[in-house]
């Protein structure tokens, strides 16, 4: 996948994310909506061990005092839920620019992260980490999320959130087996190409609910047997082929050969 | 009543008949016994013995079609079951079934139906899954058997009705599959659905009707799925079975053809009979076909419609793609550009959407149907072929066929795009620009590459055939040379490298006759001989005994192999004549 | 012409550019050689292979081998059936059990899947061993002949067929010809009204209208609650429905032309005048169904401002009106004209100005 990173690199990268750093800034700042599911309390020891890591891991894109460069947006105002969704997923820090930053192992302890997160929190109110009351899949309702999720995520993420392409090498990741802590950020804060859910579009309530949806089809996931990366037609009509025909032509070749 | 006085008419046409003798055997009796009593009510006996006897030529290629037909007759007992619980209806219900995700949410009766077939009839799952995967593998079947009559010249006279047969039951195969498809109203076929309207719309003129008929008013409507499962369980399937029976006897009258070889001739028929080895291999071969789709349908889920909610025009899911079959279509659509819809009149022209959509598939059927017809006038050959060719022996056409199934395999992935584009790390942009490229120069590439690895292959069995197969036994000489010692192929194995008969391209006769009157036939004549120069120009002919005497004795001198351009032998006024 | 170059009885021939294997010179360059007497010009068939015996044949261990073989075959399919069965009634169909390699699995499914596979593979492999290693293996050859009749044959048809035609007096009375081959196709036509006109009622002039009017709420899809212009923030999208959906008699085709989606942009980033005019403070509604084939366009990127449809990937730009910029569509999503209410809430400020969806004949006309 290196290689194909790498064939991503494009001048306007740089450009885009400016673009989504000032974005969510944006997004995250006006999302601060009357109604909120926030846990964090953050310490000033907190705040203060997270700038010292921010500073030795982040601060050569982002900027002393989080404020920007060329190579990264400013922080301020994207909100603990942003830090926390990006680095607890293995997408901050990122290797190389590309049109699309993926996910890779998580470098830092959920500790580490949490200090991180106060952080950029104390430079500006943004959108909290959620409460563990508002993640908790099997709390909510599967079938109402359903419905949700197949209006307002299936047409990226496909409807049973196996992914999806968008456009000029950018993907809808896949949202299978993924914490519903990290499902909730990203629609708090819109990570990427993704639009913002905010609270005041789908209810924290109705998050927990898609939270719900996501984890039961992970669950109860394939009742009919292998799901061929649950893609739809596509890898079906190429089992037929591939597979169906090999073994059908297999028998064939068996019945018109001499027996010895 | 009262016998007939003999020597009276009615009784002088019993005068030759013959008081039945008791069979021989125990086994005889035992069969004479139902048998007949059958035959003395219908004369069967004559042509079940017929059939008995019928020899079948053995080859894993013609097991396709049978994969194809077993793979319907599956289709055809597991849909009848799934009919006993499928609900043909667009009624809005509220599913209160097993299925916890989709518990309280309204859907139609079709859908919820589906999903009770899914998750509570025992066996339900199973028997759905094998007849889609048996519909998939019927396609997937049909399509390669007709790719091998194709590629072997198995369209020729006499089997060109049953080509034409076969174009249109492929053709009503892949409608009866996007029916079955859009059956269940889930999320996905319904959006399938609704790219079926916008297609309709797109017909010049009609369009708008032609989707109100259909629908039954604006879309969705009610009308839709009972409809389509009139057309699905009933219409379609009866006019495939009709067709398939006219096909399947067809093969019968004209007996099967067989792949060139040692005592295989225009006029015979090798193989084994029915009674006893090809019923039990085509019989058997019927458990396997089945057998194989309900291993798959129980290891493979295939068309999880629980997964993908119920049709709603408002939400949609990434990757919304047709079954496989349809895949060209779609692709096709994916390819056009949006500059083709204009306006004159004030009236729109959506050739974008009409040419993928709606000309796309009787086109290419129609040429298909057509080509047998095409080929036989370009050759002027009016003989019967029982003999198949071997692909490399007629290069232009196997290129010609390389070329459109490369031309339908770029249709068929171009809609597949989204997932490659996921699956690869790839731009969805790159990725359709790339195939709109290849669709112009992909066929003439394939095309020319097919020809000429089709050449170099009639060279190479010229070659085996001249200088026998390499043994690698080095020998030398007594004066210190070393060279390898090839060893001569045998009579039947050669038979095979030198049987076939090469075409060579029709010569335009004069253009007036002899008292200076024009041709009528002048400009197809023309065309003629440039389409018989087109397909026959370039080629290689099998070795003559003259040459292999002569190789023996020269080694490689006395080979020529291909014929210089624009020679031509043959005259197409000879042809005319008749 | 069979492989010798003599034609099959009955047959017609004709020449075709088939060289003509006499007793000409050919040329060294056609890749033949001049004969030096006494070879042919091809080679002929050399008839059947000697038939290589089976080890069945030889070895009456071997056959027996083959027999045992055969019937464990038939042994694996009756294991196979009775399997299905006492799965049939002992497996709960609910029961989940997990697979290796496929994950949670529906065990009934499986467990019936594989017995029935079995069952039938059984019998098939079995039947087929049967026959390659027992049954005879000679081949065996039947003459074709060829399918043409006879002449006498095909005469006969035509002269019954024209003995019948005159016997009905067709040529001497053409009003019956005629009159006939009339009713014959008129025939046809109450078939084809009867379908045609009894299919569906045609109002096209439904194609051009969406439920939206002016002055109607938009609402949230699915839960259909109003949206407060202050709810929308950047980068965030609604997926929108008028809330007249709640009273009407047909959902669904009413959703199908009149779902919107509803996004916010900062207004320095909407390049088109129309568009901020018609929109409410970089609010902007557009009709969510593609003018492609009508797909629902929903995969809005919000740092490109990007309209994807995932169907066949027409891609609009929100910032350009909608505008097509990459795929099959041609025309621009039709924009919604919305402003706030007194409550604050978005509302239609009018009907869609144009008609929504896929293209059709009419679409432009009055």
């Amino acid at each position: 996948m290196n290689a194909l990173a790498a064939r991503r690199r494009h001048p306007a990268a740089i450009a885009l994310l400016l673009l989504v750093g000032l974005l969510v800034t944006g997004a995250a700042y006006a999302a601060l909506a009357p109604k909120q599911a926030s846990a964090a309390t953050a310490t000033a020891d907190q705040v203060e061990h997270g700038k010292k890591l921010f500073l030795a891991n982040c601060a050569s894109c982002h900027g002393i005092g989080a404020v920007g460069t060329d190579e990264g947006p400013a922080l301020p105002g994207v909100g603990a839920a942003s830090v926390d969704f990006q680095m607890g997923t293995g997408r901050m820090p990122m290797t190389a620019p590309g049109v699309q930053v993926g996910t890779k192992k998580v470098k830092f302890s959920q500790d580490e992260i949490a200090a991180v997160a106060a952080y950029i929190a104390s430079l500006a109110p943004g959108p909290a980490i959620p409460d563990g009351e508002f993640t908790d899949g099997s709390k909510g309702d599967p079938a109402k999320g359903g419905e949700l999720f197949r209006v307002n995520c299936a047409m990226c993420h496909n409807a049973v959130g196996s992914g999806g392409a968008l456009t000029r090498g950018k993907y809808a990741p896949s949202l299978r087996h993924v914490d519903g802590k990290y499902i909730y950020e990203a629609m708090v804060t819109g990570p990427q190409s993704m639009p913002v859910f905010n609270d005041t579009n789908i209810t924290p309530d109705s998050k927990r609910d898609i939270v719900a949806y996501l984890h039961a089809i992970d669950k109860s996931e394939n009742p009919g047997g292998l799901t061929l990366g649950s893609l739809g037609p596509v890898p079906e009509g190429l089992f037929a082929w591939v597979f169906g025909l090999g073994i059908m032509v297999g028998f064939a070749v068996w019945l018109g050969s001499k027996s010895a | 009543m009262s016998t007939p006085h003999p020597g009276s008419p009615a009784a002088r046409l019993r005068d030759h008949d013959v008081t039945p003798q008791p069979a021989v055997s125990p086994a005889a009796r035992s069969v004479g016994g139902v048998a007949g009593w059958l035959d003395d009510r219908t004369g069967a006996a004559k042509g079940v013995g017929y059939l008995m006897k019928k020899v079948f030529p053995d080859h894993w290629s013609f097991m396709l079609g049978e994969v194809a037909m077993y793979s319907m007759i599956v289709c055809l007992l597991t849909g009848t079951f799934l009919t006993f619980w499928f609900v043909p209806s667009a009624g809005q219900v509220v599913y209160d079934g097993s299925y916890i995700p989709l518990k309280g949410v309204t859907m139609s009766e079709a859908y919820r139906s589906t999903l009770d077939i899914s998750f509570d009839i025992r066996g339900g799952l199973i028997i759905r899954q094998i007849h889609h995967w048996a519909a998939l593998m019927f396609i997937v079947a049909l399509s390669t058997h007709m790719l091998r009559v194709f590629f072997t010249g198995a369209f020729r006279k006499p089997r060109e009705i049953n080509w034409v047969i076969g174009c249109i039951l492929s053709m009503l195969a892949i409608v009866e599959g996007f029916a079955g498809y859009s059956l269940p109203d889930d999320l996905l076929s319904g959006t399938g659905l609704r790219a079926a309207e916008g297609f309709m719309q797109s017909a010049p003129v009609i369009g708008s009707y032609l989707s109100y008929l259909v629908f039954d008013g604006p879309f969705p409507g009610e009308a839709i799925i009972p409809r389509l499962y009139a057309v699905h369980v009933l219409l379609l399937p009866a006019i495939l079975v009709g067709l398939f029976t006219v096909h399947i006897v067809m093969v019968a009258v004209q007996k099967h053809t067989q792949f060139p070889g040692p005592g295989r001739t225009n006029d015979n028929v090798v193989g084994y009979p029915v009674m006893p080895v090809y019923a039990a291999k085509a019989g058997g071969f019927f458990f396997i076909v089945f057998g194989v789709i309900a291993m798959i349908s129980a290891v493979v889920g295939i068309n999880p419609i629980w997964a993908y909610g119920p049709y709603d025009p408002s939400p949609v899911t990434a990757g919304s793609q047709p079954d496989w079959y349809m895949g060209f279509a779609d692709g096709a659509l994916r390819l056009l550009p949006g500059w083709l819809e204009f306006e004159t009149f004030g009236f729109t022209w959506s050739l974008n959407v009409a040419i993928g959509a709606l000309l796309l598939i009787p086109v290419m059927y129609t040429l298909m149907a057509l080509y047998p017809f095409l080929e036989r006038w370009v050759t002027g050959d009016q003989r019967e072929h029982h003999l198949l060719d071997r692909p490399r022996n007629a290069p232009t056409r196997t290129g010609l066929g390389v070329a459109a199934l490369v031309f339908y395999g770029i249709l068929m992935f171009a809609a597949g795009n989204d997932i490659m584009a996921i699956k690869l790390g790839l731009s969805i942009n790159d990725i359709t620009h790339l195939f709109r490229t290849l669709i112009f120069v992909g066929p003439p590439i394939a095309f020319w590459v097919t020809k000429r690895i089709c050449l170099s292959l009639q060279r190479r069995d010229r070659d085996m055939v001249l200088h026998g197969r390499e043994t690698g036994h080095i020998i030398r000489t007594a004066d210190g040379q070393f060279f390898e010692r090839h060893e001569p192929l045998d009579p039947f194995t050669r038979w095979e490298l030198v049987q076939h008969e090469q075409f060579q391209p029709l010569q335009l006769g004069p253009a007036t006759d002899d008292h200076g009157v024009a041709s009528p036939n002048a400009r197809t004549d023309r065309l003629r001989a440039r389409l018989s120069s087109f397909y026959f120009s370039d080629r290689v002919e099998p070795v003559t005994p003259a040459e292999l005497e002569a190789a023996h004795h020269d080694g490689h001198r006395a080979e020529a192999i291909e014929a210089p351009e624009g020679e031509a032998h043959g005259e197409l006024e000879a042809s005319e004549r008749h | 012409m069979n492989e010798h170059g003599t034609p099959p009885q009955g047959e017609e021939v004709v020449e075709t550019g088939m060289p003509a294997y006499g007793s000409t010179a050919v040329r060294l360059d056609r890749g033949h050689v001049v004969g030096t007497g006494g070879l042919p010009q091809r080679f002929e068939n050399p008839g059947l292979p000697p038939h290589i015996p089976r080890m069945a044949d030889l070895e009456e261990a071997a056959a027996k081998r083959a027999e045992k073989q055969v019937a464990t075959f038939f042994g694996i399919s009756a294991l196979g059936t009775i399997v299905f069965l006492v799965a049939y009634f002992a497996i709960d169909i609910r029961t989940q059990v997990f697979i290796p390699g496929i994950g949670d699995a529906n065990l009934s499914n499986i467990v019936l899947g594989v017995s029935m596979a079995l069952a039938l593979l059984g019998i098939g492999v079995g039947a087929i061993h049967w026959a390659k290693t027992l049954m005879p293996d000679t081949e065996v050859v039947e003459e074709r002949h060829p399918l043409r009749s006879s002449e006498v044959a095909r005469d006969d048809v035509v002269q019954t067929l024209n003995e019948g035609a005159s016997g009905a007096q067709l040529n001497r009375r053409p009003l019956i010809k005629y009159s006939l081959g009339g009713a014959l196709g008129l025939f046809a036509l109450p078939f084809l009204v009867q379908l045609v006109g009894g299919l569906g009622p045609v109002n096209i002039s439904e194609l051009k209208h969406t439920l939206w009017k002016k002055g109607d709420r938009l609402v949230r899809d699915p839960e259909l609650t109003p949206i407060k212009a202050s709810d929308v923030t950047i980068g965030s999208v609604f997926h929108v429905l008028p809330e007249t959906i709640k009273d009407s008699q047909h959902v669904l085709e009413d959703k199908g032309k009149a779902a919107v989606l509803l996004m916010r942009l900062d207004p320095v980033d909407i390049h088109v005048k129309k568009e901020r005019d018609w929109g409410y403070e970089g609010i902007v509604a557009y009709s969510k169904i593609c003018t492609h084939v009508g797909c629902p366009v929903g995969l809005y990127e919000q740092q490109t401002h990007h309209l994807l449809c995932p169907c066949h990937q027409s891609t609009f730009d929100v910032t350009e009106d909608c505008k097509v910029i990459f795929g099959p569509a041609k025309r621009p999503l039709p924009q919604l004209k919305i402003t706030v209410d007194t409550d604050g809430y978005l509302v239609a400020d009018a009907p869609f100005a144009e008609p929504v969806g896929p293209s059709f004949w009419e679409r432009d006309r009055t």
